[in-house]
């Protein structure tokens, strides 16, 4: 029998004032990259404009496009042949019609480079679209928070929900975090990848949670802290090979997934790194923190 | 093997064949799975547009409309008025009615048009001024009319052209009058676009004078500076001889509009050049009869989105049918098969703004198809080799039951008519690697089991059973959010939450029972060996 993790005692919760440094330093580094840099870099879809993609069949330098189009801020893609590019202009105005940005860049090429390129695609989203979109996506962020919160009360005791909804929350925010650090772009498909990883990281805080019940059950006597331990420990081997598969597959997404899915694949391989220390390093900690605090009262009570 | 073990062995084989038939086809091959398994936009390519219905055209025309038929009954019955203006497009003012006629006025609004309208507040300054409000009921009708007419308008005129597969289906929440068209394989949209995108709205107006005029100013000196309240002046759609276009001064009220069309074809003038004919249906030529046979020796204008296309002179009375020439200029033969066209199909009741414009070129298309194949054949294959390593042959149960839980996947799919997107096909991909936690978390209990002592029997049948409700647990917290991410999202995000929840749910068969009574056949079969490998 292959066993990576077999016996294992650690004391996590010992541990929970330097998780929460850790947590707090996660945090904080994003919030001083977003602060210096002033804002998300946001996808097309988010701030409106026009992105064309280009392919010339010769080489072509970059320079000799921003010639024609010196409004335009252009990246060139790594192509087996010839030259590739991504040309985007900034958003078109209020109520303008959302293709005059596609029409704006084949016309300036048709006239520096006539018949030398095809356009391969283009999207073009006009500004208003972008403000509904934003509030869209943080309204259902949240409200597939509140109705994990609301679940996992119900299945459990409410304070492993809001435990459990917390994590998730310093999830999606310390992602977004390295999202502005490393500059990468905030587009839906990242709404997209941010909501599955709130289905998902909530996974193994439930598995924990799972187990402590269970313990809870078996161990009346045993010190609460302990039962918690355990149960983190039982747990383990699992945690770390699911996410460790899960993130096999996600890393398979980021490397080969090609530039469109590139932004997604990197939320995910953030985010279920994140997600997987949450639930040990942030879940159970709050868990106990609540119920210590609990227990003076609550004996209290009894002596009276 | 017990019954039981039979039984359920059969209901997975059954399965695992029904969706394999559902989604590669009979007998199963490539083409059968091109065809049931359906390729969004992003992955075969084509053209995507968002077009927002600018609904208040719509509410404009109506009350633009009302207002002319108030002064013509104001007219017949006397009520004088200094003018009917539209102040808001669903409000109109009444200003300066005959102060002893008010009551008539108030009797006509609060008759005639109380279905529509109701009068929202009056002032007695300089004669009586009436401020005349759409009721918001109406209003809310019209709107939505007015995204139905329109779909129904673009669904007509993408059929008439003849583009393959279209989608083309309202979009949004309510007041959001968004409809969203979608051409796969289309990678030059401005054609398509120019078509649906025009108004067409057809009117056959009298023609003021016997001429045109070359500026609006002149048009407008004919009447001394003022132009009567029933006149307007429209421009010519092409420039006249001069190189430039002219006006002319036309009735506001239209005595035909294309409402009134039966059909509407190509044709020939007497020249011999491009036209369109149409034919009028009874009303409209009951109408257009009247109107052509009072007005005999007069110029009548063609009107299309408020722009003259030409002006022909009547020559004797005309009744169910005519022709459209395109003037001084004619048309070209492909202006003239447009124009039937979006005749044919209907006016559309709003001018439209594209919000979104995607065009996914083939190749780009294709290779997303290929990085999408790469990326999941890797995950997969890291994945089986991982768990044949770590958990020898019970890893042969955990890829038996990922693999059918992708084959229920896709069946799924095939069976509902999800489109596959490219972020479907990531989440294809995260199938894999959460189906796999599923496995995992119960295989690893099996092991604490064993470890504990107990039979390799009865550590299957504690584990799953103990196993079970945290599966229920994960799933459900899974799919919540992947439930708002479905009613959050549009075109390719929702196709993703659509995998993801196909796949929390069949990975709940797969996981569970599959995997449960593969167990279950082995051990069996060991009969008195009570080791596992795992």
């Amino acid at each position: 029998m292959v066993e990576l993790f077999r016996g294992i005692k650690v004391d996590w919760l010992g541990k929970r004032k330097l998780f929460f440094a850790i947590s707090i330093v996660l945090l904080g580094i994003g919030m001083a990259s977003l602060l210096y840099k002033g804002e998300f870099r946001y996808g097309l879809d988010f701030k409106g404009g026009t992105v064309v993609t280009v392919k010339f069949a010769e080489n072509v330098d970059a320079g000799a496009i921003r010639n024609v189009l010196p409004e335009a801020s252009i990246q060139a893609i790594q192509t087996s042949e010839g030259s590739k590019f991504q040309i985007e202009l900034g958003k078109a105005a209020e109520n303008e019609d959302a293709s005059v940005g596609r029409q704006t860049v084949t016309a300036a090429l048709e006239k520096a480079f006539p018949g030398k390129f095809t356009v391969e695609g283009s999207e073009s989203v006009s500004a208003k679209v972008g403000g509904d979109l934003r509030r869209g996506a943080v309204m259902a962020t949240l409200w597939a928070l509140i109705g994990i919160l609301i679940y996992i009360a119900l299945r459990f005791e409410w304070i492993y929900g809001a435990a459990a909804v917390f994590a998730v929350f310093h999830d999606t925010l310390v992602t977004l975090g390295f999202f502005s650090l490393f500059n990468y772009e905030i587009n839906l498909t990242v709404i997209a990848a941010l909501l599955t990883l709130v289905g998902y990281s909530v996974n193994d805080t439930i598995v924990v949670f799972d187990r402590v019940r269970e313990n809870l059950k078996t161990r009346r006597r045993d010190d609460f802290e302990a039962i918690l331990n355990d149960s983190i420990n039982q747990t383990l081997s699992r945690t770390i090979l699911t996410s460790g598969l899960t993130f096999l597959t996600v890393l398979a997404l980021f490397i080969f997934g090609g530039e469109i899915i590139n932004n997604f694949a990197f939320a995910m391989v953030v985010g279920i790194i994140v997600g997987t220390y949450s639930s040990v390093a942030v879940a159970a900690p709050l868990v106990l923190i609540y119920t210590n605090a609990r227990k003076p009262k609550a004996m209290a009570v009894k002596q009276r | 093997m017990s019954k039981r073990i039979r039984i359920r062995a059969l209901i997975i084989v059954a399965v695992t064949i029904a969706c394999i038939l559902r989604f590669a086809g009979v007998p199963p091959s490539i083409e059968g799975l091109k065809k049931n398994i359906r390729l969004g936009l992003d992955l075969k390519g084509g053209t995507q547009l968002v077009l927002q219905v600018n609904v208040d055209d719509a509410l404009k025309a109506t009350t633009n409309q009302t207002i002319e038929a108030l002064r013509a009954q104001m007219e017949k019955d006397s009520i004088s008025v200094a003018q009917i203006v539209p102040t808001a497009v669903d409000t109109f003012e009444a200003r300066g009615v005959d102060a002893a006629k008010d009551s008539d006025f108030r009797n006509m609004i609060e008759g005639t048009y109380s279905q529509e309208w109701e009068i929202v507040s009056s002032d007695s300054t300089a004669g009586k001024t009436y401020t005349v409000r759409m009721k918001m009921r109406t209003a809310t009708e019209l709107r939505s009319q007015a995204v139905d007419q329109a779909l129904r308008t673009i669904e007509n005129r993408v059929n008439a052209l003849g583009v393959a597969e279209p989608v083309i289906q309202k979009r949004g929440g309510p007041g959001e009058n968004e409809i969203i068209v979608q051409f796969p394989g289309l990678d030059d949209p401005e054609y398509v676009k120019g078509i649906i995108g025009k108004a067409a709205i057809l009117e056959l107006k009298l023609v003021q004078g016997t001429s045109f005029y070359s500026t609006r100013d002149a048009a407008i000196q004919q009447f001394g500076g003022i132009l009567p309240a029933n006149l307007e002046i429209l421009e010519s759609a092409k420039a006249e001889q001069g190189g430039s276009k002219v006006f002319w001064v036309v009735n506001k009220v239209a005595a035909v509009t294309g409402r009134d069309l039966k059909n509407a074809s190509v044709s020939r003038d007497e020249n011999g050049r491009p036209a369109v004919s149409f034919h009028l249906n009874a009303a409209g030529a009951q109408r257009f009869g009247d109107l052509t046979g009072a007005n005999v020796g007069r110029l009548l204008a063609i009107v299309l989105d408020s722009q003259v296309v030409s002006a022909p002179r009547l020559n004797s009375r005309i009744t169910d049918n005519g022709i459209i020439t395109g003037g001084g200029a004619g048309f070209n033969p492909d202006e003239a098969r447009d124009l039937a066209l979006v005749l044919r199909s209907g006016a559309l009741p709003a001018s439209m703004t594209p919000l979104q414009e995607a065009v996914v070129g083939a190749s780009l298309g294709a290779d997303s198809i290929r990085h999408g194949l790469v990326a999941s054949v890797v995950a997969l294959g890291a994945v089986v080799a991982f768990v044949l390593f770590y958990y020898r042959a019970s890893g042969i149960n955990a890829t038996v039951a990922m693999i059918l839980n992708l084959v229920v996947l896709f069946g799924a799919m095939a069976y509902i008519g999800a489109t596959l997107t490219l972020p479907g096909i990531a989440g294809v991909i995260l199938t894999i690697g959460v189906g796999i936690d599923s496995n995992v978390l119960i295989f690893e209990r099996i092991r604490e089991e064993l470890r504990a002592g107990k039979t390799a029997v009865s550590s299957v049948a504690t584990s799953f059973s103990r196993v079970f409700v945290t599966l229920v647990d994960t799933h459900l917290a899974a799919l919540i959010s992947a439930i708002f991410l479905f009613w959050f999202g549009t075109g390719a995000i929702k196709g993703f939450a659509v995998t993801l929840v196909i796949g929390l749910v069949s990975n709940m068969f797969t996981a569970v029972f599959v995997s449960k009574t593969l167990f279950e056949i082995v051990l069996n079969r060991k009969e008195r060996t009570d080791t596992l490998s795992i």
